[in-house]
């Protein structure tokens, strides 16, 4: 494949950049409809409770109020996963969390709408909670759900090799549990959705229903709509506005979507639904806390002989992703490195709390956290520098992992030989004053996940295009851009693969009604699989072109060159891709005559007078050629993963192939103050492997993004829980960094150029991520030699590693303040605390100290 | 509540609205004069992606009655733009990667042209300072101070070919 391209691999702002610095852009709160109602929606105050009764009659006669909903409005049950249909628009029976959804109102605006949820009575009967995965999967009675013996969503045991055998050839042998804590998406957007019905014009009556909304799969969401709503999917249109960041948090139907929907069809009117930040946060669908039992054996040359790992996901009171994020944490022990011998169990527990899901890393954060941590640790048992024992145990690609997955494109060791060129690892790795070091880890993720969550033989995207007379390109394509940049991407491929500029493509997207089924942007897949479809799509209608083209310039399609809005014969036929040097392109433009904008002119002009053939066509003109031969100028293609990427036959094997993995190696360098314990990094040196980068600026923006995203869970983020309820449901108690906090990354791209991707791309957005925090855990205790097994890295938690060595009793920072031990000093339970509703407190809590009602945000 | 009548001044424009005494800046900046620009992040004054500025000063809508700013100048990221083109700032956030979802634009934008008002050169940290009133999920900041940087040199070369 040639390097020299004309678009791709050079960095552009995104295609609709303009739309989001001047405001103009339209995300779905933005949007309105003539008559929209706006809904407000009513929550559990309890973690665990059967609804015995619900009247909503007050709430109904409350002036402009125009209908009220509940569960028995909509009484199908739904989930993301098809073995996952366990949740309901609004309660039925039971709530299983503070924040699971009772009620919708409709009114004709929002104070009118909270002032109903207050009239809505609704009489609990309050049941015993799970809040702890351990403690959860030992229950026997007052189940979460009835079908889930033990509240355990799903377990797997997977055993791959010998890794008996393997830990008896081990020389050196670690053993510990890690627990990552619970963190979530926190996208700027809050979800947002418009439902609204179309009149039809042969009844009369309600008939198609319009959606859109902030979401990251419009198909799986018009699925979803058409089993709870009844109605057949060709009835429901849903359209994806811009999306103000999703990172997984808007990769599944989200209650507000189907709730917006069941509230227009009762209203008989449009209804927007936008979450408050605390719902958001309710919403969740974020990474589970997850606790990993984890043994890994060495060999005194630095080969690893066995992992074992026990991992527990507190997953939440509903399945959502999460047979998925169980498998994907242990599918994703391999792949990375070598790992002969694998023993895995998993279990998904469901505990009274907002839903897990997935999100960015899916499944292989946590997971890689403990095993790089651990591997750091042998490294140093063996004495072996831990960057070489990396190198060590590299795969030899191309091949077939112990469990299954293909490898391919490995860009692994020039990962690592970058970051540790980069960082000067060598010459400063343990020499640096006492109170700052450095760590090393990597990680890897899929482009895409090669089965569907929907088994069937669907391809995975598919993309058509249309050209015109005018010489306009439209690419309809299924992607939703939810501020990655896949509609630059898209249009990226196809103006390169037509060798037309960016300026004539026009990329319409995720609208179900005009865009052909791709099923989401998530696991990494859109630039893989949409990509792969686009590069189908606008090949097919360049042959169309070519064939046209090549008559009319009386040679064979294969000589043509299409390259900066000329279709030029080849020169000489040096050979298959001859550049066009620039010298030609300028005098091939003038031959033609073309100028911008006089396009019918230009194709009257060669209908008067077919001046017999040409070395060169302008792309109109190649264009208005094709379409007075062929007709009519349009393509389609789409993708599907072979079949050899598929993974192997065992229970679960589903989970974790992919066409395609990206690689990570970073190295931080930090500071702990080992009076605080705080932990300052100063820097990230973060190397990806994504194939190929088809625009480094926005590659370079999603390996920051991820590494970025990843500190924030290694030394800040961490959803706090107090009996169920979440104590820091804001942005800044659950303390996303803000610029101050963020160091500097270094974004090293590596190019291994994928057989299968499109270009040679693959994934970059995601498999960053998990290096981060054990790059850091590891710095740490290079910096102060203390290993830290929990997540994030807080002052409170490197403080009390500290004074552990020391063989110090631990500090307790909120020591006689409240017998049950908050984690934090300042906390509250968002609305529902303020407004007194909620679990009930202890009597010593420090938020009950004032009389009810006295308790406003002081905060 | 009853509505009342007031004259908000936006981006060079007046208009008489008749609103609550209660609404916010931004629902009134929204609703009422349908500038959609600015945005809402969150409950409790923590995100920045409302911000418009007030006299010149970056202000959080989302917690500003609108009916305070009677004859004031408010400015929202509608206002950046300069004759149908986008301002240096905006084309270099555009270009460098500053913006990728793009939902905390329309407040980054404010915090940065009072930034670069108040001090048309400053360091590397005094950037980060400057932008900390500001929450972006998706960049981790890093591309934005390229993006600063490049829009203060396109703003000289631009001044120099003036003069
Ligand atoms: S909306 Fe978040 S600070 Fe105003
Ligand atoms: S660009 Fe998405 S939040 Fe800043």
């Amino acid at each position: 494949m040639t390097n020299d391209f004309s678009i791709i691999g050079k960095p552009i702002a995104m295609v609709d950049a303009a739309g989001k610095t001047t405001g103009s852009g339209k995300y779905a709160d933005d949007l309105s409809a003539p008559g929209m109602l706006v809904g407000k929606i009513l929550h559990s105050p309890f973690p665990h409770a059967r609804i015995k009764r619900i009247d909503i009659t007050r709430a109904e006669k409350l002036d402009g109020v125009v209908a009220v909903v509940i569960g028995t409005d909509a009484p199908n049950p739904y989930g993301i996963l098809p073995v996952g249909h366990d949740e309901y628009a609004l309660a039925l029976d039971k709530v299983r969390y503070v924040g699971d959804n009772v009620a919708c109102v409709a009114a004709i605006d929002e104070a009118t709408a909270e002032k109903a949820l207050e009239l809505i009575d609704v009489e609990y009967e309050v049941l015993p909670a799970y809040f702890d995965p351990e403690d959860s999967m030992k229950a026997e009675t007052n189940l979460i759900h009835d079908n889930k013996p033990h509240n355990i969503e799903k377990d797997y045991h997977h055993v791959f090799g010998d890794p008996e055998k393997g830990f008896a050839e081990a020389d050196q042998i670690a053993e510990a549990r890690f627990i990552a804590n619970e963190v979530t998406h926190a996208a700027m957007e809050p979800h947002c959705t418009l439902a609204a019905f179309e009149i039809d014009p042969q009844t009369g009556k309600p008939g198609r229903l319009v959606v859109q909304s902030s979401t990251q799969v419009p198909y799986y969401l018009q699925h979803k709509l058409s089993l709870v709503l009844e109605m057949p999917m060709s009835q429901i249109r849903v359209i994806k506005p811009l999306v103000g960041g999703g990172f997984g948090g808007k990769s599944e139907v989200i209650p507000l979507e189907i709730i917006a929907a069941i509230a227009a069809r009762k209203a008989k009117a449009p209804v927007k639904v936008t979450y408050t930040r605390e719902e958001v946060f309710w919403a969740h669908r974020g990474r589970p806390r997850t606790i990993v039992d984890l043994k890994t054996g060495i060999k005194k040359d630095g080969r690893i002989t066995a992992v074992k790992a026990r991992v527990v996901q507190d997953g939440g009171a509903y399945c959502s992703y999460g047979v998925v994020t169980i498998l994907y944490s242990g599918a994703l022990l391999g792949a990375l490195y070598d790992i002969p011998n694998i023993q895995y169990d998993g279990y998904r527990v469901l505990t009274n709390k907002p839903v897990c899901g997935a999100m960015r890393g899916h499944g292989t954060v946590n997971v890689r956290f403990a095993f790089e941590s651990q591997l750091d640790e042998l490294a140093a048992k063996i004495g072996k520098d831990p960057a070489d024992v990396r190198e060590i145990n590299l795969l030899k690609p191309p091949c077939i992992t112990v469990n299954g997955l293909r490898v391919r494109s490995y860009g692994l060791p020039e990962c690592i030989e970058k970051v540790v060129d980069r960082s000067g690892w060598k010459q400063r790795k343990g020499k640096l004053p006492r109170g700052r070091g450095l760590g090393i880890a990597c990680s890897h993720y899929v482009s895409g996940a090669a089965n569907s969550i929907i088994r069937s033989d669907m391809p995975h995207s598919t993309v058509n295009i249309k050209i015109d007379r005018d010489g306009g390109v439209v690419v309809y394509t299924g992607a939703s851009d939810i501020g990655q940049g896949s509609d630059t991407m898209v249009a990226q491929i196809a103006a390169e693969t037509l060798g037309c500029s960016l300026s004539r493509v026009k990329v319409v997207a995720a609208d179900t009604d005009l865009t052909p089924i791709d099923i989401g942007s998530y696991s990494s897949r859109v630039t893989f699989m949409n990509g792969n479809a686009t590069l189908k799509a606008v090949q097919d209608v360049k042959k169309q072109i070519a064939s046209a083209a090549a008559r009319k310039m009386s040679c064979e399609p294969q000589e043509l060159t299409f390259r900066n809005d000329i279709v030029t014969k080849k020169k000489g036929h040096v050979g298959a891709d001859a550049p066009v040097r620039p010298a030609e392109q300028s005098s091939a433009a003038s031959v033609s005559g073309r100028v911008e904008g006089q396009i019918l002119r230009g194709s009257l002009q060669q209908k008067r007078k077919d001046e017999g053939p040409k070395d060169s066509l302008s792309f109109e003109e190649a264009v208005v050629a094709a379409i007075d031969f062929h007709g009519a100028l349009s393509g389609t293609g789409s993708y599907a993963p072979p079949l050899e990427a598929r993974g192997g036959k065992h229970k679960g094997a589903g989970v974790g192939p992919s066409p395609a993995y990206s690689y990570s190696a970073q190295v931080a360098e930090v500071s702990v103050d080992e009076e605080t314990g705080e932990v300052t990094v100063h820097k990230v040196w973060a190397s990806h492997d994504c194939g190929r980068a088809l625009n480094p600026v926005s590659v370079e923006g999603q390996i920051i993004g991820s590494v970025w995203m990843g500190m924030g869970q290694a030394l800040t983020e961490e959803m706090v829980w107090k009996d169920g309820m979440l104590m820091n449901p804001g942005l800044l108690e659950y303390r996303s960094p803000s610029s101050v906090e963020s160091p500097e990354v270094e974004a090293i791209i590596v190019e291994s150029i994928d057989p299968e991707g499109p270009f040679g791309a693959k994934e970059c957005s995601e498999g960053s991520l998990a290096a981060t925090i054990p790059a850091i855990g590891n710095a740490i205790y290079d910096a102060v030699g203390v290993r830290l097994h929990e997540s994030p890295f807080t002052p409170e938690r490197v403080l009390a590693a500290l004074r552990a060595k020391k063989n110090a009793k631990p500090i307790n920072l909120t020591e006689g303040v409240d017998p049950t031990a908050p984690a934090k000093f300042r906390e509250h339970g968002g609305s529902l605390w303020y407004r007194g509703k909620g679990p009930e407190r202890h009597p010593l809590d420090p938020s009950r100290r004032e009389a009810p009602g006295a308790a406003g945000g002081d905060d | 509540m009853k509505k009342e009548l007031i004259g908000l001044t936006v981006n060079g424009r007046s208009h008489e609205l008749a609103i609550e005494p209660s609404k916010l800046l931004l629902d009134a900046l929204r609703e009422n004069l349908g500038l959609t620009g600015s945005k809402r992040g969150c409950d409790d004054s923590s995100c920045g992606a409302c911000t418009v500025q007030i006299d010149g000063v970056p202000m959080l809508s989302c917690t500003m009655l609108a009916a305070s700013c009677e004859g004031q100048e408010i400015t929202t990221v509608e206002g950046v733009s300069e004759h149908g083109s986008l301002a240096a700032i905006q084309k270099a956030y555009g270009d460098w990667g500053g913006s990728q979802c793009g939902y905390c634009m329309p407040g980054f934008m404010m915090t940065v042209k009072h930034l670069l008002a108040q001090n048309p050169n400053p360091t590397e940290e005094e950037i980060r300072q400057g932008l900390s009133s500001n929450l972006c999920r998706c960049t981790g900041y890093s591309q934005m101070y390229q993006a600063i940087r490049a829009a203060i040199e396109a703003e000289q070369k631009g001044m120099a070919a003036a003069k």
